[in-house]
């Protein structure tokens, strides 16, 4: 998944509006999910392979942009490159009532916009959607505890008996130092 | 003495109690930047950072950026990041290979071994005032490389790094060598965790010395298990390998202070890495390896964790990695992690380690997450009017240290406060601008 992704050929098909409706409605309902605190109905939208990737990113001389500017899934340290296994750790972590960075709950509000369904394709009989979008978060804790992460997303969607579920995620935080002390949340 | 004259009375060491308001107060912080930060031994990276000649890493020593540069003749450099001029930031960049630093203010230009370079106009408007040779870049009064790691210090009376370091040395040692025991060897993976803490460097820095009471703060991960083991089915967030061992808190002269444990004289090597058969038979292979060739006695040591004076970090076997509390303010402070595998490790399990690393440390990490909250906690708990009427209980395991421990140091077989006590009195004679030989410990 690149950064900077080709206009979608499949933005002039007639079904686009479509298309997207129905991506904007699960990523709502996705977020939903996450501010009321559903976490295991949250991870049933994962699909068991999925990739969920933060890379972290650095100040790179100008040039370096393409190459070097954040680290690489699989490859280098990120703040998260995890599957479903340790995403699922995650969320037992929280419903454990003793993990103290969650303790009491953080109080979370996500907004998600620009959503763009960039390609489409059929993979041996799966619809697979590559899907971007902006999420700001906003996480509130105790009294004045607060944090804005506006983070971009890029997507793979793969549709399943008829439901989206989220194969791919890589998550694009705008920071080289993470102004944040912690990363509890999931975006 | 220090400039307020009242340093000595916020540490009583023999009673076991330290005033909270060195976790928060503004002119405590200034006076700590000023007397410890420009005379103590600083982590500012490792070699494998820059391989190559003209590569550069991005460090700080306090509140200041400084470059990590390797010159044309692969001479390690340390320079503050500010042109000789006017101070403009000479460059922006994390990390990266130049032949030149050019400040984009006034242009002025230096080579990576430091020297004035290039000067705008220089026949019309320096010839004769300005002599290059004076205004190369502020280096360091002295860099040591140690296995790797890179150190520097503003101070050039300060003693070489190894007498600095002391007996800490082994716990250091047993961080950065080989799992199987060969001397060195390490790498840091790319990608250095950055991240803000609002809470005073010192208590991260204790919180590695040596606190080992603090485990109940992570029940959370070890009741649902994210170790090395744990899709195997172990508990935990590590391998329980030092469950048999005879744990050992021991604290140093110069101020550090580390955990590590004695392994059984009569003992197998516990099983670890079992989520993956392949690191599992890399591990088996590497501790019969360091058996080999430490013998049986010294194989014994195993290392956990520890801070050298003032603010270097390691976590020294699972998870691997240095660890720099950089001082932002009195309660903030500028984390960076540096995470190691052996260089010569095959890549499927410097992938594992990597995962492993991921999901246990730094702000996303499982188990540092709740650290954060508790350290961050305390440190807003330093404030209060009434709260600083009353100091910091530090009287864990008061007197039971020994100096005829396994190793030396003066050695705690039981969990102790010891580690800290220590720490805060070589701080205060830092604060009290002593000589080398108080904080070297040699007048204790």
């Amino acid at each position: 998944m690149s950064d900077v992704q080709t206009a979608p050929k499949l933005r002039h098909s007639p079904d686009y509006l479509a298309l997207r409706g129905e991506v904007e409605e699960f990523l709502y309902d996705e977020a939903e999910l996450l501010d009321t605190r559903d976490f295991n109905g949250w991870l049933d939208l994962l699909e068991d392979d999925i990739r969920y990737f933060m890379p972290i990113t650095f100040n790179v001389k100008f040039g370096e942009h393409g190459a070097g500017e954040r680290t690489r899934v699989e490859e280098d340290m990120s703040w998260f490159n995890e599957g479903k296994w340790s995403l699922t750790k995650r969320v037992e972590q929280i419903l454990t009532g003793v993990h103290w960075a969650e303790e009491p709950l953080s109080r979370c509000t996500r907004m998600v916009t620009n959503v763009q369904v960039t390609h489409a394709e059929d993979k041996n009989g799966v619809e697979e959607l590559s899907v971007r979008s902006r999420l700001l978060l906003y996480q509130n804790r105790c009294e004045y505890e607060q944090t804005y992460f506006p983070v971009r997303r890029y997507d793979t969607l793969r549709r399943a008996n008829g439901a989206l579920r989220i194969a791919e995620r890589k998550i694009i935080l705008e920071q080289t130092v993470l102004l944040a002390k912690n990363l509890t949340v999931f975006f | 003495m220090s400039a307020n004259g009242t340093t000595a009375s916020l540490i009583d060491y023999e009673r076991g109690t330290i005033a909270r308001e060195i976790f928060s107060s503004e002119k405590i912080f200034q006076e700590e930047l000023e007397t410890i930060f420009t005379r103590a031994w600083l982590y500012v990276g490792h070699e494998s950072q820059i391989p190559q000649p003209g590569d550069f890493f991005m460090s700080r020593m306090g509140q200041e950026q400084v470059i990590v540069a390797r010159d044309k003749r692969s001479k390690v450099h340390v320079f503050l990041n500010s042109c000789r001029h006017r101070g403009m930031r000479l460059c922006s960049a994390d990390h990266g290979n130049t032949s030149l630093f050019t400040c984009p203010y006034h242009s002025w230009s230096f080579t990576t071994d430091g020297k004035l370079f290039g000067v705008p106009q220089f026949k019309n408007l320096y010839e004769g005032c300005l002599d290059r040779a004076e205004w190369s870049l502020v280096e360091v009064a002295q860099m040591e490389i140690y296995k790797g790691t890179i150190w520097a210090t503003w101070d050039p009376n300060a003693p070489p790094l190894e007498t600095y370091l002391g007996d800490a040395k082994l716990h250091l040692d047993m961080t950065l060598d080989c799992r199987d025991g060969r001397e060195g060897g390490s790498e840091v993976l790319l990608g250095v965790q950055k991240w803000i803490i609002p809470c005073n460097w010192k208590i991260a820095a204790e919180n590695f010395l040596g606190d080992s009471y603090h485990n109940p703060s992570h029940r959370s991960v070890d009741l649902i298990g994210i170790g090395p083991s744990a899709e195997y089915g172990v508990k935990g967030r590590r391998d329980n390998e030092l469950d048999a061992a005879q744990h050992l808190w021991i604290s140093f002269p110069q101020g550090h202070g580390v955990h590590s444990a004695q392994m059984p004289a009569e003992t197998s090597d516990p099983e670890t890495y079992q989520n993956n058969t392949v690191v599992a038979e890399y591990f088996r292979e590497a501790n019969r390896l360091r058996k080999e060739r430490l013998g049986t006695e010294a194989n014994r040591l195993l290392p956990f964790v520890g801070t050298l004076y003032p603010n270097t970090s390691f976590h020294g076997r699972q998870p691997r990695n240095i660890c720099v509390w950089h001082p932002q303010g009195p309660e903030q402070t500028e984390a960076w992690r540096f995470f190691l595998v052996d260089a010569d490790a095959p890549q499927e399990v410097k992938d594992f380690l990597r995962s492993y690393y991921m999901r246990y440390s730094g702000p996303a990490g499982m188990t540092e997450q709740d650290d954060m909250e508790n350290w961050n906690s305390a440190t807003a708990a330093s404030r209060g009017v009434i709260a600083r009427r009353y100091p910091y209980n530090y009287q864990q395991s008061l007197g039971r240290s020994t100096r005829n421990g396994p190793t030396p140091g003066n050695t705690a077989l039981q969990m102790s406060e010891e580690n800290a006590r220590q720490y805060y009195r070589r701080w205060s004679d830092y604060l009290s601008g002593a000589t080398w030989d108080t904080l070297l410990g040699m007048k204790d």
